[in-house]
């Protein structure tokens, strides 16, 4: 009904060439930016900021590039917490060897840092691909971690190896450093989305991207049409280490203020990292957002609701079951019998908080399960079969 | 109702119930001083975490139903589970900042470094009691952030002081070996700057191996490269599997175990236990009993055990249990000399701020409150927020552990000027002042 372009004519290849040629999605995602930068700051608290909004920006920011490099060149990259630590380990150096300069252009500078780490780390792929290249990017990982603790000249020799963001004024607003306030580094770190957000989407749509996409989907293939893959490649290398990079440095300026090298664990930062981009949408720069509001999102929500989401999960076993039980007729009831009961027995309980945190690890992996099952092609393949249905709604056919 | 409208009406609900949660977090309740725990009864790390916390918690249970509460006033608790992990030990400290805390205990190293800076900021003071940022024991430089009894650097000049008896002298330490073992962490690298400098000091050579996360349950490679040097004593700063494998390795690889050292996160009952008599020898760090010595837990017994409450009484008086119960007390008797300084009902994190930086708990006060040869007595002040405790030497036995070696003091006049150095260094790159107001 609302969701129509029925009128909208495009009278230049300029128009037909937006990155949103129907008005209605260009003014969804303005009011959408509008609001995040407007509505948020007025509404959260600081466990909002510091626990959900903060670190969905800057992982967002990882996200997205590690989606130019797997989804959109078709690179499978574990190492992406190493290239993050570069731009981290940079920022720091940067910043505390340049105390004047503005951290915005140390964020900026850093992931030129991440860049070249990238283009070298890159250079396997040339040779490998699939599983193995995914192999040979944990080097990378693997180097980095080992780098940054041994050399002390990385952490400026503190004797924990641990390295703390400097506090840096700008107007008179603290931009960086543990008395930023979390709207400031919040309002920092969206802006940081936004920007590559504009620039990868419209790298995705010229040559470049296309050419990305040819390796991505027919490596053979693309070189017979005249991409050479050397520079392809490398090129999403460089450009997704240094989005990487930059959300390094975000990572240690906005987020953690003060962190060692653990921090960019293969666990803690190259996995989830990946697992956004998949949960999110290989290939889509909506995905990505998508992916770190779900894998950051969730377990904050079943570790603040767990009682909640236990009672869901029994209500909505229990009402398959039913719906599986059909030939046994009145028989089929049983599971809701017992089901909402429980269901309501469960929702007035008070977990202990460790049974909390096992519900999260139980539910919080179901649910990435499930989005696998139903959605293979990510949360933001399903924003589009939302987009879908609602041009045809309320005459579906 | 198909399961999709169940889906969004779940959501409704959610969105129903997030303003209600959000509202009983801060309500916070005027009668009462609200004292979390940030605890990790899951992950890697569980069997470590969960003595800890049930030992903290059992103490604040025991303070309320004999007592009711300190000074009359109730203690609130609450624990969050964070398995040990620093995001979420973060999202924990956020949770609780509504609530009002009078102190946070933030139980890993990782998270202590990421509040340091948020501690002066929020009000709420910090306490890592032996673990966390060694610097943090100027309190010139970190007014909210406490370590005592004793910080790492403090233990591991105790050490070397130890070694230096059984030898014979510190001065015997001369061409003596010395190594560290180490978890590839913040944590594990903490003393290496100080064993080094003491090094240069008494003439002994050091030399440090460090065990990676991942390599925590293999080992060999390092005691292959230790047994080699074959240094005269091993020291080790391992937590979790780590300490059981290291132990392990030792007896395979031959070194002897009464030369190996642990600090005080490698040397609970989890660590020897499984290991039964093959452990017998292994020495380790500490500050307070490792058994069910003491008044205090008769007490914990009597008022929270025998009246069907509390956890496991099986660990009750275990070493990490133990160390569960002693930092409770260090906060809660902040807390009582704080009610008893403002004469009011409810404190505040400032006031059990004040509270913490003139605490001094003598054996009179320790024996008053159940902690008779429990722990040393500690006494902290504004400019030294690490006590300074003397350290306990224990052995395992091959069933318990004993202490072998009472107050063992740290070498303070190498290590307190250190720990000013990397005060300063720590505090700048904070943009801290340091305070003029300690003399």
């Amino acid at each position: 009904m609302f969701y129509r372009e029925a009128g909208q004519f495009k009278a230049s290849y300029g128009t037909d060439q937006a990155i949103f040629p129907i008005a209605q999605d260009k003014w969804f995602v303005l009011a959408v930016v509008a609001a995040a930068y407007l509505v948020v700051p007025l509404v959260a608290n600081s466990y909002w900021y510091e626990v959900i909004l903060t670190p969905v920006v800057v992982m967002s920011l990882s996200a997205l590039g590690l989606n130019v490099l797997t989804g959109y060149c078709g690179q499978i990259s574990l190492g992406h917490g190493g290239f993050m630590a570069v731009g981290a380990f940079a920022a720091f150096k940067i910043a505390t060897a340049f105390p004047e300069l503005n951290v915005i252009i140390v964020f900026l500078i850093s992931g030129l840092f991440a860049a070249f780490a990238g283009v070298i780390f890159g250079i396997p792929s040339l040779r490998i691909k699939g599983f193995y290249l995914a192999v040979a990017t944990l080097a990378s990982q693997f180097f980095f971690e080992w780098w940054f603790q041994q050399v002390g000249w990385f952490s400026n020799y503190a004797p924990s190896g641990t390295i703390t963001a400097p506090s840096q004024e700008f107007m008179g607003v603290v931009i960086s450093g543990p008395s930023a306030t979390g709207v400031v580094k919040y309002l920092i770190g969206l802006t940081f989305l936004v920007f590559f957000c504009i620039v990868v989407k419209n790298l995705v749509r010229s040559h470049i991207g296309r050419s990305w996409m040819a390796i991505r989907d027919m490596d053979i293939a693309a070189e017979i049409i005249g991409i050479k893959p050397l520079q392809t490649k490398l090129l999403a290398f460089a450009i997704s280490s240094y989005i990487a990079g930059v959300s390094g440095a975000l990572f240690l300026f906005l987020m953690r203020i003060s962190l060692e090298m653990e921090a960019f664990d293969i666990i803690a930062i190259s996995f989830p990292v990946l697992f956004m981009v998949i949960v999110g949408g290989l290939g889509s720069v909506m995905g990505s957002i998508f992916g770190a509001v779900f894998i950051i999102g969730t377990p904050v929500f079943i570790k603040n609701f767990p009682e909640l989401t236990t009672a869901s999960v029994i209500l909505v076993l229990a009402g398959l079951s039913v719906a599986w039980l059909t030939k046994y007729g009145v028989w089929r009831w049983v599971p809701l019998v017992i089901g909402v009961p429980l269901a309501v027995f469960v929702f007035f309980q008070k977990f202990a908080s460790n049974t909390a945190e096992h519900i999260v690890l139980m539910f919080f992996g179901l649910s990435i399960v499930l989005v696998l099952i139903f959605e293979p092609n990510g949360l933001a393949r399903l924003w589009q079969i939302a987009k879908e249905k609602f041009r045809l709604w309320p005459y579906p056919y | 109702m198909n399961i999709r409208k169940l889906g969004l009406r779940i959501l409704a609900a959610a969105f129903v119930a997030v303003p209600v949660w959000e509202a009983s977090v801060t309500a916070a309740q005027a009668d009462s001083i609200f004292i979390p725990q940030a605890s990790y009864r899951t992950g890697k790390y569980s069997v470590n975490g969960t003595p800890f916390a049930n030992g903290f918690d059992d103490y604040l249970a025991m303070l309320n139903v004999r007592d009711g509460g300190i000074e009359g006033v109730t203690i609130d608790t609450e624990e969050c589970e964070f398995g040990y992990v620093t995001d979420k030990g973060v999202e924990c400290y956020e949770r609780f900042k509504s609530k009002k805390p009078v102190a946070y205990t933030p139980l890993s190293t990782g998270v202590t470094y990421k509040l340091v800076p948020k501690a002066a900021v929020d009000k709420i003071p910090v306490l890592s009691s032996g673990y966390g940022m060694s610097a943090a024991a100027d309190g010139r430089w970190f007014p909210w952030v406490f370590n005592f009894p004793t910080s790492y650097w403090s233990q591991a000049s105790a050490f070397v002081r130890y070694i230096g008896e059984l030898e014979g002298g510190l001065d015997k330490l001369k061409g003596k070996k010395i190594g560290l073992i180490f978890l590839e962490s913040g944590y594990g690298r903490e003393p290496i700057p100080l064993l080094k400098k003491l090094a240069e000091k008494y003439g002994y050579e050091f030399k440090d191996y460090s065990v990676p996360g991942k390599e925590m349950e293999k080992q060999q490679a390092q005691w292959r490269k230790i047994v080699k040097w074959k240094p005269d004593y091993m020291l080790m700063w391992g937590w979790g599997n780590m300490n059981r494998v290291a132990i392990r390795r030792a007896t395979e690889f031959g070194f002897p175990l009464n030369k190996f050292i642990g600090v005080w996160w490698s040397g609970a009952d989890s660590d020897t236990k499984p290991l039964g008599k093959l452990a017998k020898g292994y020495r380790a760090g500490n500050w307070h009993a490792p058994d069910a010595c003491c008044d205090v837990h008769k007490d914990i017994l009597k008022h929270v055990y025998d009246k069907g409450n509390g956890h496991d009484k099986a660990m009750v008086g275990q070493v990490l249990y133990n160390r569960g119960v002693v930092t409770a007390m260090y906060i809660t008797e902040a807390v009582r000399d704080a009610i008893k300084a403002n004469g009011g009902k409810a404190v505040n994190g400032e006031q059990v701020r004040d509270a913490m930086e003139k605490m001094s708990i003598d054996a009179a006060r320790l024996k008053g409150i159940g902690f008779e040869g429990f722990t040393s007595p500690i006494k902290v002040s504004c400019a030294d927020h690490e006590g300074s405790g003397p350290v306990v030497i224990q052995e395992w036995d091959g069933e318990k552990w004993v202490i072998i070696k009472r107050d063992v003091k740290p070498l303070t006049d190498v290590v307190r000027p250190m720990l000013e150095a990397a005060a300063v260094t720590e505090g700048e790159k904070l943009g801290y002042k340091k305070r003029d107001n300690c003399s």
